[in-house]
């Protein structure tokens, strides 16, 4: 066995082996066109998705009107909107004041809800786990729109029946979208949360209840400070994900209560102005900051274990 | 020991009960504000609409299931919009997969860690920035008279104007478009996962042992990224079938699908509880469908 693994085996010479020189041209020319359709491909595909942001930007800068002819550089578009000169900035203003106190209640109470049935399914064995665990992950796979849908009509039903038996109309408005973002956020939360968890070694908690700490004792002085990065990425997640709705927002949506995305898909309707672009702009900023600042945290969180 | 043994005992019996404590808020949640409205929505679609359409009342019938799926009707609307709205998915989820897929690779066998992570950035941060508005920005470009049409009018139209416009916006191919450009993200990211993980070394293996490029691929690499194609397929499909925003600002008539048919049929003017349920209803059994194929082939570390 070793002496046949010693022994080289024997190769012919060159001038002995019949290359199919046919067979050898055409692998090296699928290889070419391989080589060069691989170069093309990340040209082609990174030009496809930041051209358009680009040439956003760069035209909510164009002093001519339209979209397809340049007419030389200009702040107005943006003066117009900071200082109130635009048909649009009242609106804008009060969309946004509602756009942030939806973002805000609603990630508090997904982030709350979430971080306790995050600690159960990681850490509890109980009855029925596997079904709540299944139920968590149906809004992300679920489409919006089905979710939206189901919920005006079941707000619907419900206000009737409620002046059906009362004789008052409640309506639509701040409770309802709150209720709507909270449900496809929480689970956001959840898929955050538990991914931390279930990194975190469970004796750090075993060694402080050893020591004599209760659950919340527990809880606040170990779990929560070692967690606290997920709950803050997944907050932040949901802080993202409520300001940019719009499927759910629009179907639980009442009188008085728009939303930025509301108000933006309003304008993005209608027409295509450099006025548009440059609330665009804002807009793409906006979410490029808060996300930048959410791979911060990230990152510091993953330093610090 | 036996001290060890009651106190972890004691200790499961608390997290147990802890466990059903905790997660009563989220369970209550989501089981009011979103199971329950489910199966409303599932028990409305039986039913036939009263006379303003915002209901269901009896008799139970099937009708607006037989509309959704009657493909041989001489005016099948409703089977149409399903139809095309499972054909734009496929085709964006496969355009996504050609482009998705070199690109992975090429990502990947960046030699400088730092390359790597600001091509990826590149990827992501689209991906992360408001979705309409990035709708919009394409918007912009294929509009009739967008930048693309000034651009093509500045250099002699090249064949593809119509009296100095384009004609581009308000058509399927421009829903596709507009879904390629915001799901592509989402086929990088799950095959990226794979082909970072890829030994190279297989590559060579097979090239020695006499395979060609193509065989090559097709025979070693495919195989063995597989499970990422099938995570990215579902990823991109899952969401591009109950797509809204796309076909609403870019498609017009001609590239409605499912999701603005069921709008139309519970906030638009003609209201239609029943059917708007139903094709809510065939709108999850066509997602259920996909989660199934991913379920039954994926790869759950993946995704």
């Amino acid at each position: 066995m070793s002496e046949q693994m010693m022994s080289p085996p024997v190769r012919p010479a060159l001038s002995e082996i019949d290359f199919n020189y046919g067979q050898i041209r055409r692998d090296m020319f699928v290889r070419r066109v391989g080589k060069f359709l691989f170069l093309l491909n990340p040209i082609v595909s990174y030009f496809f998705l930041w051209a358009p942001i680009v040439v956003l930007v760069i035209l909510s800068f164009n002093k001519n009107k339209t979209v397809s002819v340049w007419g030389g550089f200009t702040f107005d578009w943006y003066l117009e909107i900071f200082n109130g000169t635009s048909q649009f900035t009242g609106d804008m203003v009060s969309a946004l004041r509602n756009t942030l106190f939806i973002a805000v209640i609603s990630t508090l109470i997904s982030t709350i809800i979430g971080t306790m049935v995050s600690i159960a399914l990681e850490r509890g064995i109980f009855p029925g786990k596997k079904i709540v665990d299944a139920v968590l992950y149906l809004p992300v796979v679920i489409p919006e729109i089905t979710q939206a849908v189901s919920l005006a009509v079941f707000f619907k039903f419900l206000f009737d029946a409620f002046q059906g038996f009362t004789g008052r109309q409640p309506t639509l408005g701040f409770g309802t979208i709150i209720i709507g973002h909270v449900v496809f956020s929480v689970s956001f939360v959840v898929i955050t949360i538990r991914g931390r968890l279930s990194d975190m070694n469970p004796r750090y908690e075993e060694a402080a209840r050893d020591l004599g700490a209760n659950e919340w004792l527990t809880f606040w002085r170990v779990t929560f400070p070692l967690i606290l990065p997920g709950i803050i990425s997944g907050a932040l997640l949901a802080f993202t994900l409520s300001l940019d709705d719009y499927i759910v927002t629009f179907f639980t949506n009442g009188v008085g209560t728009n939303t930025l995305p509301i108000f933006v898909y309003g304008l993005l309707r209608k027409a295509i102005s450099p006025e548009i672009n440059a609330i665009s702009t804002v807009l793409l900023l906006a979410s490029m900051v808060l996300v930048g600042f959410s791979l911060f945290i990230q990152g510091r969180g993953a330093n610090r274990t | 020991m036996a001290v060890t043994t009651t106190n972890s005992q004691y200790m499961k019996d608390r997290a147990r009960r802890q466990g059903i404590f905790l997660s009563l808020p989220a369970v209550f949640w989501l089981g009011i504000f979103f199971i329950l409205p489910v199966l409303i929505v599932l028990a409305i679609s039986f039913m036939t609409p009263t006379t303003d359409g915002a209901g269901g009342q009896l008799p139970l019938t099937l009708n607006h299931y037989a509309d959704a799926f009657d493909f041989w009707k001489a005016r099948p609307i409703y089977s149409t919009i399903i139809l095309r709205s499972i054909w734009i998915s496929l085709i964006t989820t496969l355009i996504c997969l050609v482009m998705g897929y070199p690109l992975s690779f090429f990502i990947a066998t960046r030699k400088s860690q730092y390359v790597r992570q600001f091509a990826m950035f590149l990827i992501i941060m689209p991906f992360w920035t408001n979705f309409l508005v990035r709708t919009y920005a394409l918007k912009t470009i294929i509009a009739p008279e967008g930048t693309l049409a000034g651009i093509l009018n500045a250099v002699g139209g090249l064949g593809m104007l119509v009296n100095g416009k384009l004609t581009w916006l308000n058509t399927r191919e421009a829903v596709i478009l507009g879904l390629v450009y915001s799901y592509l993200p989402f086929m990088v990211l799950p095959i990226y996962a794979v082909v970072e993980k890829f030994d190279f070394r297989f590559v060579e293996a097979a090239n020695d042992l006499g395979a060609n490029d193509w065989k090559t691929l097709l025979r070693v690499v495919l195989p063995m990224t597989a499970p990422g194609l099938v995570a990215g397929f579902i990823l991109v499909f899952i969401p591009t079938i109950g797509a809204f925003v796309t076909p609403d600002l870019l498609g017009g008539t001609q590239g409605l699908m499912i999701s603005n048919l069921i709008q139309q049929n519970i906030r638009g003017s003609g209201a239609n509880y029943p059917r708007g349920s139903a094709l809510s209803a065939v709108l999850m059994l066509l997602v259920t469908i996909g989660v199934i194929i991913y379920l039954r082939y994926g790869d759950r570390e993946v995704a």
